[in-house]
């Protein structure tokens, strides 16, 4: 099987794949990270969103195979285990942006992209147009909206919107 | 939002406990699970609406690399695995028991729904069990299907089960048949209407799972699954369908991911995973692909109802009654036969005064996945019934819509309705008035006029719902049928330090127990919120309880908890007694300190917990050590939440498109735990709502093929579909729980779709629009309308 060399959450980490072994499944069945989740199988929900060389993609779109060499950032590299929230991960949970948890890193992930490429000052339309790719059952979608438009400020006060963990 | 006692107590929006793993990656969800040895099933599934099953070749796929069995129906039927149930027995008008058919949890003679399992590979990893399943050959001889109920019934249809000829499961009727004709012969105005309440995917974004192991040594079987009940799942698995004894499985829901009902029910994937872990000596993981959740996961709604709403020349409301077709689809799911029986007939008199009600419904087979509860069950269909014929009534007969709901309102408590439900306590003026207040309604006839001079139609659109929850009183659903009691149970286990773990047979897939429950423990015993936790899920852990649905963990669940504090406070005042050599009776409880009235002696909780347990200033004989009590909790009634949406629509006559520009809610849920938990329930019962309304309903062509089988077809709301909300509460306590508490799980999914299609009939100015209400629909309505208007 070949071998796939990348960097995950700052780690250099590789293995042995099939060829047809996605991002996602290379992440949570070999890295044994199950923060990021699977919802569909048509690359709409959005719960597997990660960032690939600081951009947001959806993991079960990619293929482990074509990422040698990447920096991959998941839910689990946002934040040292006990150490501060990521100031969008923070706004989550002040703003109550999630209910049963499922599409959350995902959510979170692509929220700090919107950033990333929108600015911190985001009004509700942009915010809700930007999440187009991500789908919540629970929420209705209002609290992620007061989330992230609150988590965008939030990394405004922390200087650049963060990228990877160190 | 009431006033809190403190930050942590009932009423406060506090944060919550779940969220920190949540939020980094760190829950525990079925398929996050891994056992040593863990081998991955793969389901062969049927291409094939209704055929039968001529043979099943499995040699080659046996060969595939990594398989470690294949299994078939006819293995299954070998090792007497029995059948899948639906525990709620409904009865014919003729008095004759409801047609119940087999459900093998593998088919072996044939197929009834595409999707219906033919074989299980169980192989290594995910990816050669699916390989080797492709590889399975299987012969079918494909069967003439029908997926349209009424077609289901009519004469040559295709007979799907031999119990059931007809394909009737059963026919069901509620109500005062006589005295609802005779209300009607003598009424000014009656209002017709054909509705379908269309048929939806719970699709919650966590697929199912279930992941089994057995242990030889102990011959002890686990299961951790995506369950909404585990206790239930545990019960059926040993009881009915006779996997092993009860007291030998183990069944775990760890954090599941969403269940809008979808993952109460017992299905064919966890029976064939603990049957096959046993079988090949190794941990057998299944997790649902999504376009395989489409196949499998009980559907919701799928209602064909004629319905007639019979008034006199004030418009007060004489008579309603209502013929209905419910799809039950290949077999009756759990609690299938219940839903648009004893959950939909009887909240046909919504929150008006009616004297006469009597409603038909046809329970049918038809070759799609089978239907069950999906968040509302039944009362969504109920409330789309009534919302909509007295939206129509009122324009019908020139009467304001909010007029004529004001003059039919009941207004005395309780009120005993026609059909069954005896209402306890409301007040549906006061929602009325205060969403009208919130929504504006004054100036929408301004705002009206400024869209129409951009082209755009606005419309207003009302649904003053009632519901049922807090399911449900024992006594009551076992006369209705039932086959389980449906109270609820709480253990508050003290320990010596005085922190708190409550066990609770609830099990929350997103709603916040953790927080929320503890809340409760925390202002009764007077100790902080970060020293309760809160355990479910687990049978081996948590005693017997009934899980979490129909909005009852708040009303049944937290009253178990209540009365189990009551304990805790009498057993605690007892040892304090013991501890400060006073009289049992002269002991007071208070903030988390225990006094003895008319002196200055205390003690604090944690030294009397300590005490409980020491059990030195008491003898055996005295009193038991130990701070642990339990209580079963079965409610005296349901409870019902009601309240007024309203909601404006701005509709393109250029595109058909809507867009929701306003969305109001007054909800009265009796006492609130948490407002930040509450609304944020009642955000995703609206967007559900709304999904129904504007984008969602699971298609099946002529030859019962599911058309929309995946997120490319099905339509999920996403955030720019949604408006955000305004939310406002009422308050009536319920009288029938200890709290007060209604419940508010299922409401904004039972009031929101008549609301927005009452919206754009409103708008566009005809009745003739069928859910969902799409762009394409919305546009040949008005179509349809302007043809009409240029003919007149």
């Amino acid at each position: 099987m070949p071998a796939v060399s990348m960097t995950v959450n700052g780690k250099a980490v590789s293995g042995n794949i099939e060829e047809r072994t996605l991002l996602v499944q290379f992440l949570r069945e070999h890295l044994r990270l199950t923060g990021t989740h699977v919802g569909c199988d048509t690359s709409q929900c959005g719960a597997c969103v990660v960032h690939v060389d600081g951009k947001s993609v959806k993991s079960c779109t990619l293929l482990a195979l074509s990422l040698e060499g990447a920096q991959v950032t998941t839910i689990e590299g946002l934040a040292e285990p006990n150490g501060p929230l990521h100031p969008m991960q923070e706004a989550f949970r002040q703003n109550h942006g999630l209910q049963c948890g499922y599409c959350t890193p995902g959510m979170i992930m692509s929220a700090i992209d919107i950033v990333r490429r929108k600015g911190n000052d985001l009004d509700e339309h942009t915010i809700r147009e930007e999440l187009d790719g991500n789908i919540c059952r629970c929420t209705g979608y209002h609290n992620i909206v007061k989330s992230i438009a609150a988590g965008a400020k939030a990394m405004a006060k922390d200087g650049a919107p963060r990228q990877a963990a160190e | 939002m009431s006033v809190t006692s403190s930050a942590t107590g009932i009423g406060a929006s506090v944060r919550r406990k779940e969220d920190l793993r949540f939020i980094t990656g760190r829950g525990q969800y079925t398929d996050d699970v891994v056992r040593p040895g863990e081998t991955r099933a793969a389901f062969v599934r049927s291409p094939h609406a209704h055929a039968k099953i001529k043979s099943i070749d499995a040699g080659a796929a046996k060969k595939m690399p990594g398989v470690v069995a294949v299994l078939t129906g006819a293995e299954l039927a070998n090792d007497k695995i029995g059948s899948l149930i639906c525990g709620w027995m409904i009865h014919s008008k003729d008095g004759s028991p409801m047609k119940m058919s087999a459900h093998p949890a593998i088919a072996a003679g044939k197929v009834n729904h595409v999707g219906d399992a033919v074989a299980v590979v169980i192989a290594e990893t995910k990816g050669q069990a699916r390989d080797a399943a492709d590889k399975v050959k299987v012969e079918y001889e494909p069967l003439p299907a029908v997926a349209d109920p009424a077609k289901a019934q009519a004469k040559g249809a295709p007979q799907i089960h031999e119990v059931a000829p007809n394909n009737t499961i059963y026919q069901w009727h509620l109500g005062d048949q006589k005295a609802t004709e005779a209300a009607f012969a003598a009424a000014k105005h009656v209002t017709k209407l054909d509705i379908v309440n269309n048929r939806l995917v719970a699709n919650a974004i966590e697929p199912r799972a279930a992941l089994a192991e057995y242990d030889s040594g102990t011959d002890q079987l686990t299961l951790w699954n995506t369950s909404q009940n585990p206790h239930v799942a545990r019960l059926v698995i040993s009881a009915f369908v006779g996997i092993t004894p009860e007291h030998k499985l183990r069944v775990i829901a760890p954090d599941v991911g969403g269940g809008f009902g979808s993952k109460i029910f017992i299905y064919p994937e966890e029976v064939v995973c603990l049957w096959a872990a046993r079988k090949v000596g190794r941990p057998v993981k299944w997790t649902a692909e999504r376009s395989e959740s489409f196949l499998t996961d009980a559907h919701g709604r799928d209602h064909v109802t004629h319905a007639e709403l019979a008034l006199d020349a004030e418009g007060k409301i004489l008579a309603l009654r209502a013929k209905t077709i419910a799809n039950l689809g290949a077999y009756m799911s759990t609690f299938s036969s219940s839903v648009p029986t004893y959950l939909y007939g009887t909240l046909l008199s919504g929150q008006y005064d009616i004297p006469s009600i009597y409603c038909e419904v046809d329970a049918v087979y038809t070759n799609t996945v089978p239907v069950d509860a999906y968040r509302g069950a039944g009362r969504p269909e109920a409330t789309f019934v009534v919302e909509r014929l007295v939206e129509v009534a009122a324009r019908e007969m020139g009467i304001e819509p909010t007029e004529l709901r004001k003059r039919n309102f009941i207004k005395s408590f309780p009120h005993q309705t026609p059909v069954i439900m005896n209402y306890d306590a409301g007040d549906y003026n006061a929602s009325l008035k205060k969403a009208l207040e919130l929504a504006d309604v004054k100036g929408f006839g301004k705002r009206k006029r400024d869209a129409a001079r951009h082209g755009k139609l606005r419309g207003l659109g009302y649904s003053t719902y009632i519901e049922a929850c807090g399911i449900a009183p024992s006594q009551a659903v076992g006369s209705l049928g039932a086959g389980v009691g449906l109270w609820e149970s709480a253990e508050v286990r003290v320990n010596p330090t005085g922190s708190v773990e409550v066990l609770t047979g609830t099990h929350a897939h997103g709603q916040g127990h953790e927080t929320t429950f503890a809340q409760l423990v925390s202002e009764r015993l007077g100790i902080p919120f970060e020293n309760v936790s809160i355990v479910h899920g687990d049978t081996d852990k948590v005693q017997f309880g009934m899980g979490t649905y129909g909005s009852r963990s708040g009303a049944v669940g937290m009253s178990a908890v209540v009365k189990a504090l009551d304990k805790i406070e009498a057993k605690a005042k007892k040892v304090a007694a013991f501890m400060m050599e006073a009289a049992e009776g002269d002991i007071v409880f208070k903030d988390g300190k225990f006094t003895v009235a008319g002196t200055d002696k205390s003690a604090a909780w944690s030294d009397v917990s300590l005490n409980a347990y020491i059990a030195h200033k008491f003898t055996g004989a005295e009193l038991e050590p130990g701070l642990k009590e339990t209580s079963f909790y079965d409610p005296t009634n349901f409870t019902f939440p009601a309240g007024c949406h309203i909601c404006e629509v701005e509709v393109d006559t250029e595109t058909g498109n809507t867009e929701i520009v306003n969305w109001t809610a007054v909800d009265d849920f009796g006492t609130v735990i948490n407002p930040m938990i509450v609304e944020g329930q009642v955000h995703g019962g609206i967007a559900q709502g709304i999904g129904q309304a504007l984008l969602e309903g699971a298609i099946y062509d002529k030859d019962a093929q599911l058309v929309t089988g995946s997120f490319m077809d099905y339509s999920m709301p996403r955030a720019h579909n949604l408006p955000s909300f305004k939310i406002g509460l009422t308050e009536t306590k319920s009288p029938s729980n200890p709290l007060g508490i209604k419940g508010c799980g299922e409401a904004g999914a039972i009031a929101a779709p008549p609301a927005v299609i009452n919206a754009i009939t409103d708008a566009i100015g005809t009745e003739q629009l069928a859910m969902p209400a799409t762009a394409n629909a919305v546009w040949s309505a008005l179509q349809r309308v302007n043809a009409a208007s240029h003919a007149g």
